[in-house]
Parts: C-alpha cells; sequence; structure tokens
C-alpha cells in the first residue's frame, strides 16, 4: 500500500494521546489507593488533559487531509453497525467530550464524593470520567486498529496482533510523553510512568516483531492464476490496460525499493524500542532533557513504524499490475 | 432476486478496447459528470477508467497463448466495499444487484478501493469522489431506448460477443446458460466475495472426433429390421429426414 501521511500522523498522534490519558488515570487509580502520592489537580491533570485534547485534535485535523470531501464528513458517522472507520469517526469525538470534562473536573477541583467503594476509597466524579475515557480510548485503540485488521485479503493486517500492536505502542508512546510531562508537574511520579513506559515498550516491542515474524512467514492466498484464473505455473503481464499510471498503480504501491523498506524497518526497530528504552531508564531519577528526547524519538520511530505498518501490506490488486507497458 | 452480470469469453476477446472507449464514452457524458482525464497529451497521461483490458502472456516462448483480460467492476454477490464504507455512499441494489457510489455521499476516504481485492474502484481526482463500474444503470433501464440498446455499453461495443450480459440468478438467461455450459468462473474464488461477473476460459480450436461419434452408437447389433417400418409415401433415408 501507498503509506499516507494524514493517516501515519492521525494514527500516530491519537495513539499518544490515548496513551497519555491512559497514564494520567492509571497515576489517579493509584493515587486512589494510596499507592502513589497525589499529584496536584491543576498542573497535572488539566494540563495533561489539554495536551491529550491537542494530540487527538492534531490528529482529527490531519485525517481530514486524508478526505476528497472534507465538508462531508460528518456523513462517516453513518455507517457504524458495519464499518470500523464509521465507529472510530464516533468514538474520536467521543473520547474528546469526555477528555475534556475529565480536565474541566479537575481544573475546578469538581471531586465531590459520589459514593465509597467497599473498601472505603471515594468516587468522585473524575474517577467516573476517567473509567469512561479509559473504556473509550480501548475503544478508540479498537476501532483505528480494525479498520486494518478486519480487510481480511491484506493479510499483512489481517490479525489480532495489529489491535494489540495499535493498543502496546499508543501505549508506550503515551507513557512515555507522561514521563517527560511529569517532570515539570509532578516529578513525584516520573519514576513510575518511566518504568511503565519501559515496561509497554518492550511489550510493544515483543508485539511488533511478533508481527514482523508473521508477516516475513505469509505465503499470499492470491496468485495470479486465481486473480485471472488461468491455471498455468507461467503467466506473464504484457499490458496494464494503459500506458501511464492509475489510481490503482498509485494508491496500492509503495514505490520504493526493498532496501529501503529493509531500513526503515530498522530505523524504527532501533527508534521506538531501543533508544526510547535506553533514555527512559537512563532518565528514570528525572531528567526532563532525557525524557523529553525520549518521547521524541519515540514518536519519530511510531512515525517511521506506521510507515512501514502500510508499505508492507501487499494488496491483492497487485497482481493485475506488475508490468507497465 | 435479479443478480445483473456481466460474462465474459475470454475465447473470443482480442484485446481490442472497444469496450473501454464505449465505456469511458458513454459514463463521461452522462448525468454523473465525466471521469476526469489528466494530463491527456503529456507525458504521463491518467484518468478514471471504469473497465481496462489488461494482456497475459501464458507459457514459455515459443509455446505462449495470448490472454486479452478485460477487468471491471464484479458486482460481487457478497461485496467486501460496501460494509466498510463509513457513509453508506457505497451500496448494493436488492432489486438488481449493482454495487453502485452515490456521489453526493462519498468522502472519498478510498477505503472501499482497499477492501476491493480487484481494484475494481478508481478514485476520480478531480472530482474527489470513488467510481466504479455501474453496469451503465443509466441506459439498461432507459425506456427510451430500444430493447436491444438497453444493455452496458461495452456489451453493445465488443465486435466479437465476448460480453454477454444477464441476469445470472435466473438459470435459463443466455449469461446462466454460458456460466454452466462453458466453463465459466469467478476471479479470487479464495476471499468468498462470490463475484456476479463470471469468465468463460480458453478453449482449445480442435475437434476432437472420437469413433463412436463416426459410428451409429444407436445400433450396436446392426439390426436394421428391428426399427420401426416407415409408411409407404415416407422417406426412407433415417438419418438425413424424419418419419
Amino acid at each position: 500500500m501507498h503509506p499516507a501521511f494524514s493517516v501515519i500522523f492521525l494514527t500516530t498522534l491519537i495513539g499518544a494521546g490515548q496513551g497519555l490519558f491512559l497514564a494520567m488515570f492509571t497515576a489517579q487509580s493509584y493515587a486512589a489507593f494510596n499507592l502513589l502520592p497525589q499529584p496536584d489537580g491543576h498542573a497535572f491533570y488539566a494540563q495533561g488533559s489539554v495536551i491529550v485534547l491537542v494530540l487527538l485534535a492534531l490528529g482529527l485535523i490531519a485525517s481530514f487531509f486524508h478526505l476528497g470531501h472534507p465538508e462531508r464528513a460528518w456523513r462517516a458517522a453513518a455507517k457504524w453497525r458495519t464499518s470500523w472507520l464509521s465507529r472510530e469517526v464516533i468514538v474520536l469525538p467521543a473520547f474528546m467530550g469526555v477528555v475534556f470534562l475529565y480536565g474541566v473536573a479537575h481544573w475546578l477541583d469538581f471531586r465531590p464524593t459520589l459514593m465509597t467503594l467497599p473498601s472505603g476509597q471515594p468516587v468522585d466524579p473524575t474517577a467516573i470520567l476517567g473509567v469512561a475515557g479509559t473504556i473509550l480510548a480501548f475503544a478508540l485503540f479498537v476501532c483505528t486498529a480494525m479498520i486494518y485488521a478486519c480487510l481480511k485479503f491484506l493479510q499483512e493486517w489481517h490479525s489480532p496482533l495489529t489491535v494489540l500492536n495499535y493498543i502496546l505502542l499508543g501505549g508506550a508512546s503515551g507513557f512515555t510523553l507522561a514521563a517527560a510531562f511529569a517532570t515539570a508537574t509532578a516529578p513525584q511520579l516520573v519514576s513510575f510512568f518511566a518504568g511503565w513506559a519501559a515496561i509497554i515498550t518492550v511489550l510493544g516491542l515483543i508485539g511488533r516483531v511478533a508481527s514482523l515474524y508473521r508477516n516475513a512467514r505469509l505465503k499470499p492466498k492470491s496468485t495470479l492464476q486465481t486473480a485471472i484464473g488461468v491455471k498455468h505455473p507461467q503467466i506473464a503481464q504484457k499490458a496494464q490496460g494503459f500506458m501511464g499510471g492509475s489510481f490503482n498503480t498509485r494508491e496500492f504501491f509503495h514505490g520504493k525499493a526493498p532496501q529501503v523498506l529493509r531500513s526503515i524497518k530498522w530505523l524504527f526497530l532501533v527508534a521506538t524500542f531501543l533508544i526510547p528504552l535506553v533514555l527512559l531508564l537512563a532518565g528514570m531519577s528525572g531528567a526532563a532533557g532525557i525524557l523529553a528526547l525520549a518521547f521524541v524519538v519515540q514518536y519519530l520511530g511510531l512515525l517511521a513504524e506506521r510507515w512501514f505498518f502500510f508499505a508492507q501490506a501487499n494488496h491483492p490488486q497487485n497482481l493485475y499490475y506488475r508490468s507497465i507497458a | 432476486m435479479t443478480q445483473l452480470a456481466l460474462v465474459i469469453d475470454l475465447n473470443v476477446c482480442v484485446g481490442c478496447h472497444a469496450c473501454v472507449t464505449s465505456c469511458k464514452e458513454w459514463n463521461t457524458s452522462g448525468s454523473a459528470g465525466p471521469m476526469v482525464d489528466q494530463n491527456p497529451y503529456g507525458v504521463d497521461p491518467t484518468g478514471t477508467f471504469f473497465n481496462r483490458v489488461q494482456t497475459f502472456e501464458i507459457g514459455e516462448f515459443p509455446n505462449t497463448e495470448t490472454l486479452h483480460f478485460p477487468k471491471s467492476c464484479l458486482h460481487c454477490e457478497d461485496p467486501p466495499c460496501v460494509p466498510v464504507c463509513p457513509t453508506g455512499a457505497s451500496y448494493k441494489r436488492p432489486e438488481d444487484g449493482i454495487v453502485l457510489v452515490d456521489y453526493d455521499k462519498c468522502i472519498a476516504c478510498k477505503y472501499c478501493s482497499w477492501a476491493c481485492p480487484y481494484g475494481a474502484r478508481e478514485l476520480d481526482e478531480k472530482q474527489q469522489v470513488m467510481k466504479k463500474c455501474t453496469l451503465c444503470v443509466d441506459r439498461i433501464y432507459d425506456m427510451t431506448m430500444v430493447p436491444d440498446d438497453r444493455k452496458p455499453a461495452c456489451v453493445k461495443a465488443c465486435p466479437t460477443s465476448a460480453r454477454l450480459f444477464g441476469d445470472v440468478h435466473d438459470p435459463e438467461s443466455v449469461v446462466s446458460k454460458a456460466i454452466r455450459e462453458r466453463g465459466g468462473y469467478a476471479l479470487m474464488p479464495e476471499w468468498g466475495t462470490q463475484p456476479s461477473n463470471h469468465y468463460l476460459p480458453r478453449r482449445k480450436a480442435q475437434i476432437r472426433i472420437h469413433v463412436d461419434e463416426l459410428e451409429r452408437a444407436d445400433n450396436p447389433l446392426k439390426v436394421d429390421g428391428l426399427l420401426p417400418k416407415p409408411g409407404k409415401n415416407e422417406p426412407t433415408l433415417d438419418d438425413a429426414t424424419t418419419w
């Protein structure tokens, strides 16, 4: 497939936003059970929610560049019964709304006790909004990933690993961002976030390597023989039906040499996982610059990872466009 | 239920591209607006077509066979492009099974083209909507035309009658008979899309006559006397006439 930068930015930006929200609410949950010191609501949760909203909004803006008719984008909410894309279009604004309310509740310190858990912990509106936001964050990961994973003939994507990796990679970048953000707003939480970011980055590495291993061993179900229905081992295309290009030759081919693909694979493995892992462990003590660098490197690595994710998918329609004549 | 479709006879397609130009001519003049041609006289011409004819060489030189392969939307019975559409612009008509795009609803997210394993959909780069074969839906129901003209433009244009048009759910239609009697097959059956369009395979241009076709198979004992005796006024050449 031809990687579209609009979609690369959409998926990586909202992934980091969702991850940051999950990181914030994880910290709040730990703090509710007195496992962590409670950070300052204004500085940490409210400002963090602003960052989440900015990331989600930037992703949303990027997604509009993918559309030929962005003014009709509202129509995309229509077919949520069948289309994962439609579900994403609904869940993303819903998640943004909940994050907004979550941030506002923390900003206003609107935390009246609504009920008490059996273990004695008070439940306030921020906790309920946090749970709702967590559910929506995971729903959004699933929707985004299922857009790709549900296409069964794109065999590189049609796997539970696709969903797992969207969750893990979004989570890793979000927790790394949380660690960098906490150096300024909640220094007592830096090592907590950096530790979890390192763990999720390692899990992400395992998930991504598993999908690379799987994809390297895929046997294409479609062949030129099934594509044109001729059962002969030797078929060569002599003409595509046109001399210039077409939508089919532009949209479904990345047009890069295999060496470029291989280099980008190693680039993203190093930049998304190895370098951030080293920087996270080095910055565990609260070095703001190192953790900020970890997030920047990991995000750039994720851009390369997402580029590779699209480029690696081999669409069966390419069987009809093997040679230009 | 009706399922309109094309059946394409690869045995007689000569790769003249008349169906391609006829399709483009009809559909670019239609009410849905022109199909874009970008840079038509430049170095890298491109544009939107509903139909393409590709050419494949089968076998190793000199024992090769050339196959001309017309390729358009197959109007699948279970079209994977339809459920993925977020706006409902892509739909399959229940009354005749034609898969269509509502150009007023399409947001050009290109997701349907990703979901079509055949690459049948092409984005109109100027109009920014997804386009595909409509089976000339604005032609086949046009009551101002004589019935023989109510067929897709490609079918009308084909000089070798390689393209048949009809209802594949009606077992007595010309397309159903062609599929049944001449080994019609679907493309990429492995994905379960159940394409409605079928292709008829290449056939060997040889006549093989078996011995039993030269001898009378219905009279193995060569006892002609057991046959019913014709009347006095009937002709007697039993193979040439009837009694």
